[in-house]
């Protein structure tokens, strides 16, 4: 089987993919790149969380209009995965306001971006319909 | 507490396309006039804020000085995203507040016609070749696209769409947005600096390309060139002036600048709010005045999706009540309170840089008494607010003369 890689390090693969976010050990701060200091408290220490991989849509855009290479449509969005927000795709639905709603329940997925010429499978992630 | 600073002199140039003139013809042009209008020289002036975002490293103000005149003052370059100019500003303010110096040039300037869309950086076409972590995320591929969207009307949408979201709308979400930019278009017409004067129907304005949605192409702040600059001046200096000069001017009754503080979910989508409703109550405070007390409000609708969480963090409506506030006819120029009388960044346009000063020139232009066809009759009292991602806000409250 190919190697595989996550598109970003907040991605943990294997059977059951979910995201990971640096946690501030101090004021519970969430971050999913890496923080020199909690910009909440200023603490210096963090351990790595699981995050929910249940959550609710809580804004999005149908973007119609992106830079070049960049398909379109495709539907932008907030997560709120039991408190913690994360940003991603809204996927494997109709990418219109008939289909997408605020409120709507969505649930992890991933999807594969293609081999590199390696032969290493780059893997992504959104959100879809529970 | 210091005294009181004034806006002495100010200009705005036309917003729209100037093939003809570089950003330094600009700046010149702007600042020439701000300094006639105040009725003084570069010689009078003790410091030069300039902002240029686009080009932020070639420093503007020194450019500026070889053709108004190279005095030897101090300049202090300024980049701060939209907030730019409003930077510039009151970088110019702090300095006379400071006492270092009696009068001082801010100038904001932006070559942006046909520059497209902002935020997006495209795609390398050789990502595809070999999946190699980069950056914060180690991201192996662009994630714009993939990962949400970097481009402003997709992020201003989702802010429009998250205020909703919180208040529980049950409404049309695209019509809403959309008599925003109704408003904003009919105040246009009264504007001939605006870079569009065109009344656009809410068909038209509904049906037009989309871009992200709820925002279609007349809902986002239109890419232009245009210019505008300040003269500020100490209350002590002032009083020293022609009665004609203490008469036009306008006091700054609050200026302030603030950042967005720390909040769950700002990493993923920026927070426009808090820092926004911060500004807002230090400018109230400072100023003594009220939300009910302004006359006119000129706020930074980058998109129409953005206006309406202004009208909130701004406190210009009770909490969470901007739809009903704008439904209510309150933000248009015959209303309670008029938002964008100058069209706002929909239609008058968004020369980045500019913006900030460009606002503050809208207000005065009313409480001087000098606004023409779109004069707000009576105002006294007026707020100028930008936004900068990243983030930065900007709110000055401007007070006609006793």
């Amino acid at each position: 089987m190919a190697e595989q890689v996550p598109i970003v390090n907040y991605l943990a693969l294997g059977d059951d993919p979910h995201l990971v976010a640096h946690e501030c050990t101090s004021c519970g701060a969430r971050f999913f790149d890496r923080r020199n200091a909690c910009a909440s408290c200023s603490g210096r220490d963090f351990r790595d969380v699981e995050l929910s991989r249940q959550g609710e849509l809580r804004a999005f855009t149908i973007v119609a209009f992106a830079a070049p290479g960049v398909p379109v449509p495709f539907v932008a969005g907030v997560v709120d995965c039991d408190g913690t927000s994360v940003r991603g795709n809204v996927i494997n639905i109709e990418p219109d306001p008939e289909h997408v709603k605020l409120g709507m329940k969505v649930k992890l997925a991933t999807y594969s971006l293609g081999t590199d010429d390696n032969g290493t499978e780059a893997i992504g992630f959104g959100f879809e319909p529970v | 507490m210091a005294d009181d600073v004034w806006i002495l002199g100010i200009h705005m140039t036309k917003f729209g396309k100037h093939p003809d003139k570089d950003t330094v013809d600009l700046a010149a042009e702007a600042a020439l006039a701000a300094l006639d209008d105040a009725g003084v020289t570069m010689k009078d002036m003790g410091v030069l804020a300039a902002g240029n975002l686009m080009a932020a490293s070639a420093g503007i103000g020194q450019q500026l000085q070889k053709q108004v005149g190279q005095t030897g003052i101090p300049v202090y370059n300024v980049a701060n995203a939209c907030a730019t100019g409003a930077t510039a500003l009151r970088t110019a303010i702090m300095a006379v507040k400071a006492g270092e110096c009696d009068m001082g040039l801010a100038v904001g300037v932006e070559k942006l016609a046909g520059a497209g869309l902002l935020g997006a950086g495209g795609r390398n076409k050789s990502d595809e070749h070999k999946w190699e972590p980069h950056g914060r995320y180690g991201a192996v591929a662009t994630v714009d696209g993939r990962i949400g969207t970097e481009t402003m009307p997709g992020v201003f949408a989702q802010v429009g769409m998250e205020y909703l979201h919180r208040n529980q709308y049950e409404g049309t979400e695209f019509e809403l947005f959309a008599r925003i930019s109704e408003k904003n278009h009919m105040h246009s017409t009264l504007n001939p600096l605006a870079a569009y004067t065109k009344k656009m129907s809410l068909d038209e304005i509904m049906n037009d390309v989309m871009i992200a949605y709820p925002n279609t192409r007349p809902m986002c702040s239109a890419n232009c060139d245009g210019a505008a600059a300040a003269v500020v001046v100490s209350d002590a200096k002032l009083k020293t002036l022609d009665p004609d000069q203490r008469r036009r001017a306008i006091k700054v009754s609050a200026s302030i600048l603030t950042s967005d503080p720390w909040e769950e979910a700002c990493q993923i989508l920026p927070n426009v709010n808090t820092l926004t409703r911060n500004a807002a109550k230090q400018a109230y405070e400072q100023a003594g005045v009220s939300p009910e007390d302004l006359d006119l409000v000129e706020l930074h609708d980058c998109f129409a999706t953005a206006e309406l969480v202004h009208y909130d963090n701004l406190m210009l409506c009770k909490p969470g009540e901007a739809v009903p506030f704008f439904e209510s006819g309150a933000t248009w120029r015959d209303g309670k309170t008029p938002v964008n009388v100058s069209g706002g960044l929909e239609s008058k346009g968004h020369p980045i840089a500019a913006t900030g000063i460009a606002n503050i020139w809208e207000v005065c232009h009313h409480l001087r008494g000098e606004a023409g066809d779109r004069q707000i009759q009576g105002a006294k009292v007026g707020l100028a607010h930008v936004i900068g991602l990243g983030s930065a806000c900007g709110v000055h409250i401007l007070e006609k003369a006793a």
